[in-house]
């Protein structure tokens, strides 16, 4: 019986770390596939209220996105506090707003061109004088799909200021 | 020697790491997809004014105001209850029997000083210049709303589906062209049965 050496391990057993990168890895796909990547840096403060009522926008390449806002911190001195337009990265003013969204128009190929949907992501405090005037412009250069675009959920919470 | 037996392990301590890396850029860098919302569309702009006068009967104001307060048909109202006050409106069939636009399909209280059948009744959003957009949207969204909850109980009784169910399965990129040609004959009955007449003007 002493034959046998009784190794007395006073360590205690590590924990396999072999499967962390494995956990770390699911986070990662789902991230990949739940998001889209973002091409364009926020000038305005963005958020967007919400709406059960919502249709999903299928094509990406029908989509013209317009931003609209209250400039964000940094730029909170030199553009003020009204709400401003945002396509692409730049500010754009109500009396050019037609004028470009002919020009991103003009860019889609011929095909698509009846197609276009408009989608107006404006923030939920933004007022609605400057919405007016931009549906105004849409109007007149006969740009008719809109879509106002909203995270899905209940449409109270939009009302709890 | 004595490992031989044994397959030399490959350190899998940096792979985490590596991981990690990926999942920081993503969080960094792109954002959860926002893209769905509610559909208009705009009316055209060489539109001839109406060209029938609309009785004071077929139209339903709803007003927001720069404090976001709402006003419909002249009585302040709740957001809560804008649905079932817009349901009752279009819902309400004011057309005698014996009237061409008998609306038989309502089920309403056919109050004569209502609309008189869903294809008449009109909904008119007028808002202020400082009116929120957020209550902005939850107005629109409560009136969407009214016009699916009434067009998924027709869609239910004629063809034991939801109307927002086929609208979804319409717009999907997957589903086959056939059926795609049977749902657009549908979902054009159910859009007559209750026309989307929603003008959005704001207040000079």
């Amino acid at each position: 019986m002493s034959k046998f050496k009784f190794k007395k391990n006073a360590n205690t057993p590590e924990i396999s770390t072999a499967s962390l990168p494995d956990i770390v890895f699911m986070l990662l796909f789902f991230f990949m596939t739940v998001t889209v990547m973002n091409t364009d840096t926020l000038i305005v403060a963005n958020e967007l209220p919400n709406a059960s009522e919502i249709s999903k926008l299928e094509m990406k390449d029908r989509i013209i996105t317009v931003y609209i806002g209250k400039p964000k911190e940094p730029f909170h001195e030199t553009l003020g506090d009204e709400p401003r337009i945002q396509i692409n990265n730049k500010l754009v003013s109500i009396e050019n707003f037609g004028a470009v969204i002919l020009e991103k128009i003009a860019e889609k190929p011929e095909h698509l061109r009846p197609y276009i949907t408009v989608s107006l992501k404006v923030d939920k405090t933004a007022s609605m004088g400057l919405i007016s005037d931009v549906k105004e412009e849409l109007r007149k250069i006969n740009a008719l799909k809109i879509n106002y675009t909203t995270f899905k959920d209940d449409a109270f919470q939009n009302i709890l200021k | 020697m004595a490992s031989r037996d044994e397959a030399p392990k490959v350190n899998a301590g940096s792979m985490a790491d590596i991981a990690f890396l990926l999942l920081i850029f993503f969080l960094v860098t792109t954002s959860i997809e926002t893209d769905a919302g509610l559909d208009r569309k705009l009316p055209r702009v060489d539109n001839i004014k109406i060209t029938q006068p609309i009785s004071k009967r077929n139209l339903l104001p709803v007003l927001i105001n720069g404090n976001d307060e709402l006003l419909v048909d002249n009585e302040a109202v709740d957001l809560r209850d804008l649905r079932t006050i817009t349901i009752a409106f279009l819902d309400n069939g004011g057309a005698t029997q014996a009237d061409s636009n008998y609306c038989d399909y309502c089920q309403g209280r056919h109050d004569s000083k209502s609309s008189d059948n869903p294809e008449k009744a009109i909904v008119s959003l007028m808002s202020d210049r400082e009116t929120s957009y957020g209550t902005y949207i939850s107005v629109q969204n409560e009136l969407v709303a009214a016009y699916n909850t009434l067009r998924n109980r027709e869609s239910q009784r004629l063809y034991k589906i939801d109307f927002t169910a086929m609208e979804a399965l319409y717009s999907n990129a997957e589903t086959s062209e056939s059926l795609k040609i049977e749902l657009k004959t549908k979902i054009r009955n159910i859009q007559e049965l209750y026309p989307l007449k929603l003008l959005e003007t704001e207040r000079q």
